[in-house]
């Protein structure tokens, strides 16, 4: 399947947009990391478990995206953003949406 | 006593290391950035992706969590109430944002990309401090990076999220004209 945050795909005719999609997810951390983190919010720095945490949620909302997409019977998702990310106690929630096409 | 001196020592120690951190990361980012510059990026939607047809096309995308330390905080956020600029936080934007495009591009070269188009930034405060003041930013960069054909033999393995490469790469002209026909 084909993601992309571009509009249209160049060489490629949209044949069906079949509407938004979206992927949501929601990741939590393990109490010491952000025991940790908190110590290290301290000193400054880059704060490289809530990078990961973002990171591992933002795929997780894309994969879900993708079996929306794909359960809609979409081959692609075009104009993808990503959306309300919010950290509370830990805890990382963030949405992504997209347009499912037919690509012919 | 060393009640007093703990609190002295901590926003010292917080002021000390979180200067040799900026300092660091503005000294590796500078060298990432010399080395990475051979790889274009652009935000323009159109033009460039049909001036290079991709006929394998990724979403590449590159982010960071980076906080001020506890002295620079407080600080900025007193300054906050009395002055118009933070310059601080300007500095933590900064880096924040250099650091998630260097990611992106990494990513793309990964996958032997020639160019990564339509790349977007956001930015979004991970963490409400004291008094509203934002203590850790998050910056995603994100964009779609475009693989020339003879190229896409060599890349590696899908590892992220995402893509086949078109079913008839450039087998038809889109609708909206090329830049340089």
């Amino acid at each position: 399947m084909l993601i992309t945050n571009l509009e249209n795909v160049p060489g490629q005719r949209i044949m069906k947009s079949l509407g938004m999609v979206r992927g949501q997810a929601l990741q939590d951390s393990h109490w010491m990391t952000r025991l940790l983190s908190g110590l290290h919010r301290v000193l400054g720095g880059e704060l490289a478990h809530y990078s990961a945490l973002l990171r591992r949620s933002r795929e997780k909302a894309l994969a879900h995206m993708e079996v929306e997409a794909r359960a809609m019977g979409a081959n692609a998702v075009l104009n993808v953003r990503f959306s309300a990310l919010a950290v509370v106690g830990g805890r990382a929630r963030l949405s992504v949406l997209g347009t499912a096409v037919v690509l012919e | 006593m060393w009640e007093i001196g703990l609190l002295v020592l901590v926003p010292v120690l917080a002021y000390l290391f979180g200067t040799i951190t900026e300092r660091n990361h503005y000294r590796s980012l500078a060298h990432r950035e010399r080395h990475l510059v051979r790889l274009p990026i652009c935000d323009d939607p159109h033009s460039l992706t049909t001036l290079y047809p991709p006929p394998s096309s990724r979403l590449v995308m590159g982010s960071v969590v980076v906080t001020l330390d506890l002295f620079k905080r407080v600080v900025a956020s007193l300054a906050n109430r009395l002055l118009g600029r933070v310059e601080s936080y300007e500095a933590l934007l900064d880096r924040a944002r250099r650091e998630a495009l260097l990611r992106m591009k990494s990513e793309a070269l990964r996958l032997d990309a020639a160019l990564v188009c339509n790349v977007r930034l956001e930015t979004a405060h991970v963490f409400q401090g004291w008094r509203g003041a934002p203590s850790a930013v998050e910056v995603l960069a994100y964009g779609t990076a475009l693989i020339p054909a003879e190229r896409t033999r060599t890349a590696p393995a899908a590892s992220g999220p995402v893509l086949a490469p078109p079913r008839r790469p450039l087998a038809r002209p889109t609708s909206r004209p090329a830049l340089n026909p």
